[in-house]
């Protein structure tokens, strides 16, 4: 009797947890699970989206890694964005939120201020910064003009389109701000004390009281950066687009990453090779490489105890 | 006063040493917000140019021109890029809040098995970039349901939970005590009632947080709406139409300046109607702990 109630119980809870998960388990079945499998199922097929999907081995994948011009020039940029772009953005987080921490007159301001820009539109906020820095025209030539610095092409020199981007990412700082801000309330006062009546200097408390107990914090900052850079679409894009003066509409077609390749990203690709090449194929080649780095970097964060916070309890 | 009077050097020079730096930081704070700031000016101030005065290096406008304003909402395109932009952004943050918070709920205080694996693969579908699944998504939207040219394949996924969503609320759920939810079942409430009458009403900051960010998230998406809506301009939304209008003005900078500040203006405005939910949901995103 007593153990027919207990399995009645336990298919209750059984059900019950069913329920409530049931939105998500449709949505994981139909738009995660099924789009993956089928990603890889494409990879190996030649589809052009008329005629019938047909097998083609490893071709795709051959294609994409030794004839496609762009598959290269976008992961050295991913690189560069990962090595200059978030590392800059950790250390003028870092300062930013150690600047918010310091200020006692009007700190509800500067903080509403700084976090504002992390807010904007990124459509929005690429055409301003393809506006500031436009050659000739934006104020931050007329800026360096006026001081005597020969203003860069920006957005139209291969060279200076990252460092552009870059600019455009410290601007929208707030996030990292925010969370650096908390972590750096967080550490123990106790601590600081201690080290000023040892005599520490400023810059000695920061690094042996501060950094050690942030350091999870900064972890979680580049490692969010990292994935973030993968993902990165939307700015590069629109920056090369607007920079370049390619009118959208029916016919144009934008070869992605002007000037010189040297916006491109791989998400842009998948769309180049998709939906401008019709190679679907090929394109789900890099997005299951797009995939594979993307897990490699949010593995390492959730197997860092204490990142994510899994703990149940 | 007569303290500082008797004051010894030594705390003299600490005062002073603690002004000084309290005028660096202040002077600082000044020169970093003016770096937040002035592009938000400049685009501003450029947005209520003459035509002639955009191409030009003045930063101030000689000549406020407000018409430019009018001249962006009498583009054609204009007033429905926003309404699809309110469609998709409202009924996607309805539809995504009310599809992640039972799942949010059975993760934060369910216990059964798999629910590790399950919280890792939602953060796993949370980390995973839209690209990557997109050419399976499009040809099920495009070719077997025909809804291309339309913005329902954003909106209906938003009906079956959203992993950020759901990871964000889930997070928030496990900051209420266990003791509220036994006392609502020694009262007799069924799971479904406590989690309507117990834990949503404490739950509110964290659904506000959800909702924000998810608001914003529609109204920010370009890739979305350019895989599946770029070949109905009646389907457009506002990020997506923006680029566009830059591309049919493409020497006006001050009208797409103005359009610009019509695409920035409501995501700040609604931010400072609910800066406090917003800020606490960027430090629950995760770094607790």
């Amino acid at each position: 009797m007593s153990t027919l109630t207990l399995a009645s119980k336990r298919r209750r809870a059984a059900l019950r947890t069913a329920a409530f998960m049931s939105p998500w388990l449709i949505g994981f079945a139909i738009f995660f699970a099924y789009p993956l499998i089928s990603t890889v199922y494409f990879s190996f097929m030649h589809y052009d989206g008329f005629r019938p999907p047909a097998w083609s081995g490893t071709r795709n994948w051959a294609y994409v890694f030794r004839n496609y011009p762009l598959f290269w020039p976008a992961l050295r940029n991913t690189l560069w964005l990962v090595v200059v772009a978030v590392s800059l953005r950790v250390v003028f987080g870092l300062g930013v939120g150690l600047l918010i921490t310091k200020i006692k007159a009007g700190t509800g301001v500067f903080r509403t201020l700084f976090y504002l820009p992390y807010l904007a539109p990124p459509v929005a906020a690429t055409m301003a910064f393809a506006f500031l820095l436009n050659p000739g025209t934006g104020p931050v030539d007329s800026i360096l003009d006026g001081i005597g610095i020969p203003a860069p092409g920006w957005f139209n020199d291969p060279d200076w389109s990252k460092p552009g981007l870059t600019l455009l990412a410290l601007w929208g700082v707030g996030d990292l701000m925010v969370i650096f801000m908390a972590a750096l309330l967080d550490v123990p006062r106790e601590q600081y004390e201690a080290a000023e009546l040892d005599g520490a200097s400023a810059w000695q408390r920061f690094r042996y009281v501060t950094l050690p107990n942030i350091s999870p914090i900064v972890m979680f900052a580049v490692v969010t950066g990292v994935i973030q850079t993968m993902q990165y679409y939307t700015q590069p894009l629109i920056a090369g687009k607007v920079a370049s003066g390619v009118i959208q509409g029916a016919g144009t077609q934008f070869e992605p990453g002007y000037p010189d390749k040297s916006t491109l990203t791989l998400p842009q690709l998948v769309y180049n090779l998709g939906f401008q090449r019709f190679d679907y194929g090929s394109a789900c080649v890099v997005a299951l490489v797009l995939f594979a780095l993307s897990m490699v970097f949010t593995a390492f964060l959730m197997r860092r105890r204490g990142g994510l916070n899994l703990a149940g309890d | 006063m007569k303290l500082r009077e008797t004051a010894s050097p030594a705390a003299r020079t600490a005062r002073r040493r603690a002004l000084l730096e309290w005028i660096a930081v202040h002077s600082l704070g000044v020169a970093a917000a003016v770096f937040f700031t002035l592009p938000f000016v400049f685009v501003f101030l450029t947005s209520l140019m003459s035509d002639s005065q955009a191409l030009s290096r003045d930063l101030i406008p000689h000549t406020w021109e407000w018409g430019n304003y009018r001249k962006v909402f009498d583009t054609p395109g204009f007033l429905t890029w926003w309404k699809n932009t309110l469609i998709y952004a409202g009924l996607g943050t309805v539809l995504t809040v009310v599809s992640s918070i039972p799942v949010a709920y059975a993760l934060a205080k369910f216990r059964f098995r798999g629910r590790n694996l399950s919280l890792m693969l939602v953060i796993s579908m949370m980390m995973l970039p839209p690209q990557v699944i997109i050419i399976p998504m499009y040809l099920f939207w495009a070719k077997q349901l025909d809804l291309s040219g339309t913005l329902w394949p954003l909106i209906i996924p938003m009906a079956f939970g959203d992993a950020f969503s759901i990871f964000l609320l889930r997070q928030f759920l496990m900051t209420i005590p266990n003791e509220y939810l036994d006392a609502a079942k020694v009262d007799g409430c069924g799971d479904l009632r406590t989690l309507l009458k117990v834990v949503l009403p404490m739950a509110r900051p964290g659904i506000a947080a959800v909702a924000l960010f998810q608001f914003f998230y529609a109204w920010n998406d370009y890739f979305g709406p350019q895989i599946y809506a770029s070949e109905n301009p009646a389907a457009w939304t506002l990020s997506y139409g923006l680029e566009s209008f830059k591309g049919a003005h493409h020497t006006d900078w001050n009208l797409t300046m103005a359009a610009t500040v019509l695409v920035m203006a409501p995501v700040i405005l609604v931010f400072f109607f609910a800066q406090k939910a917003f800020v606490e949901g960027v430090t629950l995103t995760g770094v607790k702990g």
